[in-house]
């Protein structure tokens, strides 16, 4: 019997790992997908948020001043990308100028420190990428650039090199009231255990009908997204966002921590709860708007489009609370979730013991994380690591210089990646320019010789995404 | 110090150092990062190469052989297996590898010949889902030919570049089913050769004015619906056509990889995407020079080493005499009808017998007139029966006609007589 | 009456082959188009190029070509013919692979060098 079972392994159930991996208990995270955040995780505008946003009172509110706090922080023992570049709403008209000064007052009251008001000169000086006609700016230097995934994959990997079992490619099919806890039943056997966490994102609905009545429906909202190449990735050097409207923040234009250009999302309500289609009125959509901000934008140096679904539910809040005894929903965690991840982790924690969970630290436990990116490395350090191992010497990706020993590291890693893109999320191999095209075969024959699987039994991405269909020149016979 | 670094060794960065050892320069190094010489020729295991150079039909493999063989003839050395990281202006290499770790190599001169990477499916956005199966048709041929795997069994094809269709021949002489070859224009931009013996032979459709509108599957492709498009090149709705399939390559153009050229401070042309290059194949950098897809996609890789000869020579006299003086110098414009030149700049003194000039039209063209202006007066006319944007077009220019023309612009552009 | 593009060299020109009057080419700019056109017409041929296993090499497949063109219509059993044949390295360039493809008399061909490793 487990102490607690987390249901899902994005960012939210992550954190949750993290969190609980601190004490003595017994944790084990499910998680249907065949790699950990590698849904809405994944997708979406890598951004961790001031807090100016929510309406104030609101548990996102709360939750999102408290995890930009965290994150920072949390990045830099965790050695994941993070730069705080600070935030730009951009007024376009003289009418959109109140809508800054309610964001400022919002912000004030949610505890979001250093707004500042700038009127049009002062954007430009500030941001001379952005358009002639901005009328002024609301800016927050707290906002940040964060590496999502990998976020979330060091938060996961945190949580399972200090005990936490993961197990992948389960899905939960049921949950059942057993004595002193639960009983979920998956694709791959039952667990047991005393509590539980819904960190399902876009499924915590389903999740949350197997022990209690239904009283929320997620409602996915798919964003999509452009990500250009390097070479327009310094067009603006803050993530600027445009006025919100009732359709969510609106299109936002931002560097990413890899130095790319990152524009997007549009808001687009789906029906089926995995459709992340890219469609061509959407990418338009993103496209427009975001040369509004940023009229300068080449989007002939595209290097790749995505969509990502908003968690989202009818409630104008997270929905975060015990919904059975000892059963927990992190549910309808939408934007800011990334942001507030952390924070709703710890909050998690205080309510879990309050539905009498015992919890003691470990005097053991180690928070930190360290990984090795030789593009990073001074001339010298590069060839120690190579002397030591020539792994480091042979470039695999070369678009982002990722070398073979950093791909060896991600396998060896505490949660090793089963496809290319899994290697991909962690090591950065066939994030750049060519998207693979070099560096997947090369990737592909790592993955088949370390894990001694044949190149053919290697996916793309999830389970069933196969990349190769059979040998040629199959023996023996003359029929093809 | 060495007289010369090649970054690349594949047919541009072969016969360039072939040339300039022939033209003197001793101490020459070639960087590849691949474990072995020829570049992407090793995968293009299809004959159709040396026409022009060798007078016979040859395989990719036979073709870089041929100039593998030639370079073991000279003392030029070759590091395999090691990647360049940076180049300064300089010329300093920085590079790496796991037999010698991370080294920075000088030379009196440097040839860039990293050549082109193709273009994937963000480049033209193309909507749908992103499951697994969706290949450019170069990574596809890796496979294939290299390492001897089959990247799906029902295969769409998008872009009728020559890449595109000798993988249509390919698949289905390995008994996949390509089931079209979708192309976004109204003409297609491979050699006729290909499109007659890599889609008629087989009987496959090649929807001109196509493109694909939407991909489904999740895992893995499952479905690709194409559209006509209209002249603007958007789809027109209506006329969708369903094709149940697993794999899509994309033949979608090449780009010059010029990564390490933007590192060395060279001066790139927005229209090749590669480095505007002087008549001698030297960048905007003294003593840096550049040949073969890393300047312009070619389509021929005959004319590949023809340019890299030039380079390869220009390399050995500069390494010899040092800089060369930067005035008197022509700049070429592209007039009505051209897309680009090659070279986009004449040094008028650095001119032997002749300059060739590499060009691309922008459309399809019947018979037409070829001309080249100076100034006011048009200096030189040349007919040609048949232009397309598929087919790289050459002039030469000899040099007593650029002595005769004032300094300034030379444009060229094309005058359709009569279309086919 | 047929008409074709002629692929002898990029130019492309279109061709009409009359086939009622001795396949006589028109439409082409010099001999090797007239030449083409009827052979494309009268016994059309390719040269086939593919891959066949190898063991001991840097790569696991090595490319072939038959030396001479072979009728069209025998282009899918000759590469059939590939399968099953397993190469050693070294390999030279040139080496016979498959001799007699199909009874047309051309023989397969490596057209690359393998070293063994």
């Amino acid at each position: 019997m487990y102490d607690v079972a987390i249901v899902g392994c994005g960012i939210i159930g992550a954190a949750a790992a993290y969190e609980l991996s601190r004490y003595r208990l017994r944790t084990v995270v499910l998680e249907k997908r065949n790699d950990v955040c590698d849904a809405t995780t994944k997708a979406n505008s890598a951004i961790i948020h001031a807090g100016y946003d929510p309406e104030p009172g609101t548990l996102m509110a709360k939750l999102n001043v408290r995890g930009a706090e965290l994150a920072q922080e949390l990045c830099a023992r965790l050695d994941v990308p993070y730069r705080r570049v600070g935030s730009l709403v951009l007024a376009f008209r003289e009418e959109e100028r109140p809508t800054l000064e309610a964001l400022y007052r919002r912000g004030v009251r949610n505890g979001v420190k250093a707004l500042s008001l700038l009127d049009a000169s002062e954007a430009h000086a500030m941001e001379p990428g952005i358009a002639p006609d901005v009328a002024g700016a609301l800016y927050a230097p707290g906002a940040a650039i964060v590496n999502p995934w990998e976020y979330g994959i060091a938060l996961a990997e945190t949580a399972v090199k200090n005990g936490t079992e993961l197990r992948r490619s389960s899905e939960v099919l049921s949950i059942g009231r057993i004595d002193g806890g639960w009983r979920i039943l998956t694709n791959r056997g039952s667990v047991d255990a005393g509590f539980v966490i819904n960190a399902a994102g876009v499924s915590s609905d389903k999740v949350h009908n197997m022990v209690a009545a239904p009283d929320f429906t997620i409602r996915p909202i798919r964003g999509e997204y452009y990500l250009l190449d390097k070479s327009e990735g310094t067009r603006v050097s803050h993530v600027i966002f445009q006025c919100p409207t009732e359709n969510g923040k609106g299109v936002l234009v931002s560097p990413t921590v890899h130095g790319n250009l990152i524009a997007g999302p549009n808001a687009q309500a789906v029906e089926d709860g995995g459709d992340v289609s890219n469609t061509a009125q959407g990418m338009e959509f993103v496209r427009r708007a975001a040369l509004r901000s940023v009229p300068s934008i080449s989007f002939r140096d595209n290097i790749r489009n995505f969509a990502g679904l908003r968690a989202a539910c009818e409630r104008d809040d997270f929905v975060i609370r015990a919904a059975a005894p000892g059963f927990l929903d992190l549910a309808g965690i939408k934007s800011p979730g990334l942001t507030a991840a952390p924070a709703v982790a710890e909050y998690a924690l205080e309510l879990l013991r309050g539905e009498g969970l015992k919890t003691e630290k470990k005097a053991d436990w180690d928070g930190t994380r360290k990984k090795i990116r030789f593009r990073d490395l001074s001339a010298e350090e590069k060839n120690r690591l190579i002397r030591k191992n020539p792994a480091y010497g042979r470039v695999i990706c070369r678009c982002e210089t990722i070398t073979e020993g950093e791909i060896l590291d991600a396998l060896h890693s505490p949660i090793p990646p089963r496809s290319i893109d899994g290697v991909k999320r962690r090591a950065g191999s066939g994030m750049g320019r060519c998207q693979g095209g070099f560096c997947g075969p090369r990737v592909l024959a790592i993955l088949a010789r370390e894990y001694h699987m044949a190149p053919e039994e290697i996916p793309q991405d999830n389970d069933g995404s196969w990349i190769l269909s059979g040998e040629t020149k199959r023996g023996g016979s003359a029929d093809a | 110090m060495l007289d010369l670094i090649v970054i690349g060794g594949g047919p541009a960065g072969l016969a360039a150092a072939c040339s300039a050892w022939e033209g003197g320069a001793k101490n020459i190094v070639i960087v590849e990062r691949d474990r072995e010489l020829g570049g992407i020729l090793n995968q293009c295991i299809h004959n159709g190469f040396g026409l022009h150079y060798f007078q016979e039909e040859l395989t990719g493999p036979e073709y870089a052989g041929r100039f593998i063989r030639m370079l073991k003839s000279t003392g030029v050395e070759v590091r395999l297996d090691t990647m360049v990281l940076d180049v300064t202006e300089e010329k300093e290499v920085h590079i790496v590898s796991a037999a010698e770790g991370y080294r920075v190599l000088r030379a009196k001169a440097v040839i860039l010949a990293m050549g082109c990477r193709e273009r994937a499916r963000g480049a033209i956005s193309i909507p749908g889902s992103r499951p697994a199966g969706i290949f450019t048709a170069g990574a596809a041929q890796r496979y294939v030919n290299i390492e001897g795997r089959m990247v799906g069994s029902r295969i769409l094809i998008l872009g009728s570049g020559d890449i595109g269709l000798i993988m249509a021949r390919r698949m289905t002489l390995e008994g996949a089913k390509v089931l079209a070859c979708v192309e976004l224009m109204p003409y297609s931009g491979g050699l006729n050769r290909n499109i007659v013996q890599c889609l008629q032979d087989f009987g496959i459709p090649l929807y001109l004015s196509h493109t694909i509108v939407d991909i489904k599957g999740n895992a893995r492709v499952e479905q690709v619906t194409i559209a006509r498009v209209d002249a603007r090149r958007k789809p027109i709705p209506g006329t969708e056509k369903i094709f149940n399939c697993d794999t899509v390559l994309l033949s979608v153009g090449l780009i010059p990889e010029n990564e390490l050229s933007k590192k060395a401070g060279i001066r790139l042309d927005r229209r090749t995407n590669g480095p505007v290059v002087c008549e001698n194949m030297e960048t905007s950098v003294p003593g840096i020079f550049a040949c073969g897809n890393v300047v312009h996609v070619h389509d021929l890789v005959d004319f590949v080493t023809a340019e890299s000869q030039r380079a390869g020579a220009a390399a050995a006299e500069y390494i010899a005499r040092g800089e060369r003086p930067g005035c008197d110098v022509l700049e070429l414009t592209n007039g009505d009808g051209v897309a680009y030149t090659v070279p986009q700049r004449i040094r008028r003194s650095g001119v032997k017998k002749s300059a060739e000039v590499f060009f691309r039209v922008s459309r399809v063209c019947g018979r037409s007139t070829l001309c080249v202006r100076c100034g006011d007066g048009d200096i030189a006319e040349f007919k040609r029966d048949h232009l397309a944007p598929g087919e790289m077009e050459h002039i030469v220019l000899p040099k007593a006609l650029l002595e005769k023309c004032g300094s300034g612009n030379l444009t060229i552009s094309v005058k359709e007589v009569s279309h086919d | 009456m047929t008409e074709l593009i002629c692929i002898v060299c990029p130019r492309g020109c279109h061709l009409k082959v009359d086939e009622e009057n001795g396949f006589s080419v028109t439409g082409n700019s010099c001999p090797r188009g007239a030449e083409y056109g009827r052979a494309e017409l009268t016994n059309p041929t390719r040269v086939v190029t593919s891959t066949v296993r190898v063991e001991g090499a840097l790569h696991p497949r090595c490319p072939v070509k038959t030396n001479v063109p072979i009728p069209k219509k025998l282009v899918f059993e000759a590469v059939r013919a590939l399968n099953g044949v397993c190469l050693e390295a070294p390999i030279a360039a040139g080496q016979i692979v498959v001799k007699n493809v199909c009874g047309t008399g051309a023989d397969f061909i490596a057209t690359r060098n393998l070293e063994r490793r």
